[in-house]
């Protein structure tokens, strides 16, 4: 047998024993499901109703995913715009502080008044909540490219183009990658949140009907749910992360 | 022979940053020509506009009075046929070694049109460099896996490898230690032998400009003004060990005593 990597076992083993005093807490202090229901419960429902919960899962992914990719392309082209021209640096990043501001639950109705209730609402709370990172990081790599390398590049006659294709873009893939790591928390969010307000599909909308027919293990079951999409969303920008920007962990 | 002696003129050149009455003068009145295939050291103290002069040469800056001339043209913005070093050597981390020194060829005409389809002969060409640097096998390494003064080395070949008329070297060597600082003198001392290259080399390190200079100009503190220009006619080639000689004491002591803090 292999000997597993500590970063498995030690995790592995926490989160065993977390369930473990939370199962061994609910039979001992005789705790209502209706309140808290134990692991075991939990899991029982989630497997009663795995069609629906997969389905759901499916949608919360997919919508996260969307809102995600819109996110990244905005976020990649206005932090390369911004991060490139001062003028528009401190044109833009006022407004765009303050729309940052704004609680996007408080969008949400908005966006539902104007696109009707379903996926779309979602998918735009998803980007809405998580390009601002992106941006930031890709505009910062950018604008703290170093004059003297610039300067190499500029007495060679580079145009203000190349000096940011060679450099500055390459600079900034780091920043750019590890906001990638909080966008993507931030999409799934920001879709669960809009699904909670108003959609028919998605965990969030799930939860929400089986907390209104008190079926509390089975909102546990979405919550638990969530936390393991959240965890594999993550994980997965990890891997992208590592291979595309390897050079600046060493 | 050709009338174009003098790469670089520079004749009561001045320059100011900012307007108006805040505006404040680095560079005052400066004249100096730089020969084809001459090497030329700056000294002077911190802020004299050393490196402001450099900037100028480069078309990086332009002039607020006076002629500059570069192979008797004005200089009207960047030259190509530059290349340029500093202190820190400003490798990018994405890139390894042969890569890094492959930059300008990425961005100088012709080169930038024939890279695509001639890569070999470019990796074969800063090979060859690199090898004539010491790096010889070095070139698939990335830049945290080669030591400071390697760092610097490939910076030196990044600044040669498009085969610039003149090369500006803004305290190349300031951040390294003794040994390696000397060793890479010696480098750069055989690189411009072989190359013919124009220098100007911008140091605050006496022996260092007395050991590789034709002509070593010393700055006055800030406005800069050239207080003194002194040829080193030292023999050439020079050896390590003429640096304990009294003739390279003397002038080391003569530009010195030139220098006012």
């Amino acid at each position: 047998m292999n000997r597993l990597p500590t970063y498995v076992v030690w995790p592995a083993l926490f989160t065993l024993s977390l369930f473990a005093i939370w199962e061994i807490a609910c039979v001992s202090f005789a705790i209502p499901p209706s309140f808290l229901p134990a692991p075991s419960t939990i899991a029982e429902a989630g497997w009663n109703f795995r069609s629906t919960l997969i389905d759901n899962s499916a949608v919360t992914l997919w919508t996260t995913l969307v809102g995600f990719g819109i996110a990244t392309f905005v976020g990649l082209l206005l932090g390369a715009i911004i991060g490139a021209s001062r003028g528009l640096y401190e044109a833009l990043y006022p407004v765009m502080i303050g729309f940052n501001s704004i609680p996007k639950v408080a969008i949400v109705p908005v966006l539902i008044l104007w696109f009707g209730v379903g996926s779309l609402p979602a998918v735009l709370t998803a980007f809405l909540i998580s390009f601002f990172p992106i941006v930031v990081n890709v505009a910062t790599g950018l604008a703290t490219t170093e004059p003297e390398l610039r300067d190499v590049l500029r007495a060679l006659g580079a145009t203000r183009w190349e000096i940011i294709r060679k450099i500055g873009l390459p600079r900034s893939m780091p920043y750019f990658f590890s906001s990638l790591k909080v966008a993507i928390t931030l999409a799934f969010v920001g879709s669960v949140m809009a699904e909670t307000v108003g959609s028919n599909k998605g965990v969030g909308h799930l939860m929400l009907s089986a907390q209104a027919a008190f079926q509390v293990p089975l909102v546990f079951a979405g919550l638990l749910a969530l936390a393991i999409l959240g965890i594999v969303l993550y994980a997965a920008m990890v891997i992208v992360e590592r291979r595309f920007t390897g050079w600046a962990y060493r | 022979m050709s009338a174009v002696q003098n790469l670089v003129r520079l004749e009561k050149v001045s320059l100011r940053y900012g307007q108006g009455p805040k505006a404040t003068l680095a560079i005052d009145e400066i004249d100096l020509s730089i020969r084809r295939g001459e090497f030329v050291a700056v000294v002077g103290p911190s802020g004299c506009g050393k490196s402001t002069l450099m900037k100028i040469i480069s078309g990086l800056v332009p002039i607020s009075g006076g002629v500059a001339l570069v192979e008797d043209r004005e200089i009207a913005g960047p030259l190509k046929s530059v290349g340029m070093a500093f202190q820190a050597a400003n490798l990018l981390p994405w890139r390894n070694t042969v890569d890094n020194v492959m930059l300008p060829l990425e961005v100088v005409e012709p080169h930038k049109r024939r890279i695509g389809s001639h890569r070999a002969e470019y990796v074969a060409k800063v090979e060859a460099l690199l090898e004539r640097v010491g790096l010889k096998g070095f070139g698939s390494k990335f830049p945290w896996e080669l030591s400071g003064g390697m760092q610097q080395r490939t910076s030196i070949c990044r600044a040669l490898i498009h085969q610039p008329e003149i090369l500006l070297l803004d305290e190349p060597f300031g951040a390294l230690d003794a040994f390696t600082r000397e060793d890479l003198w010696c480098t750069l001392r055989d690189l411009q032998r072989e190359r013919g290259v124009t220098v100007m080399l911008v140091t605050h390190d006496l022996r260092e400009a007395t050991f590789l200079a034709d002509t070593v100009y010393v700055f006055s503190p800030r406005p800069g003004r050239i207080i003194l220009r002194h040829e080193v006619d030292l023999p050439r080639p020079r050896d390590l060990s003429i640096t304990y000689s009294a003739a390279f004491t003397e002038t080391v002591q003569l530009l010195r005593s030139y220098i006012h803090h």
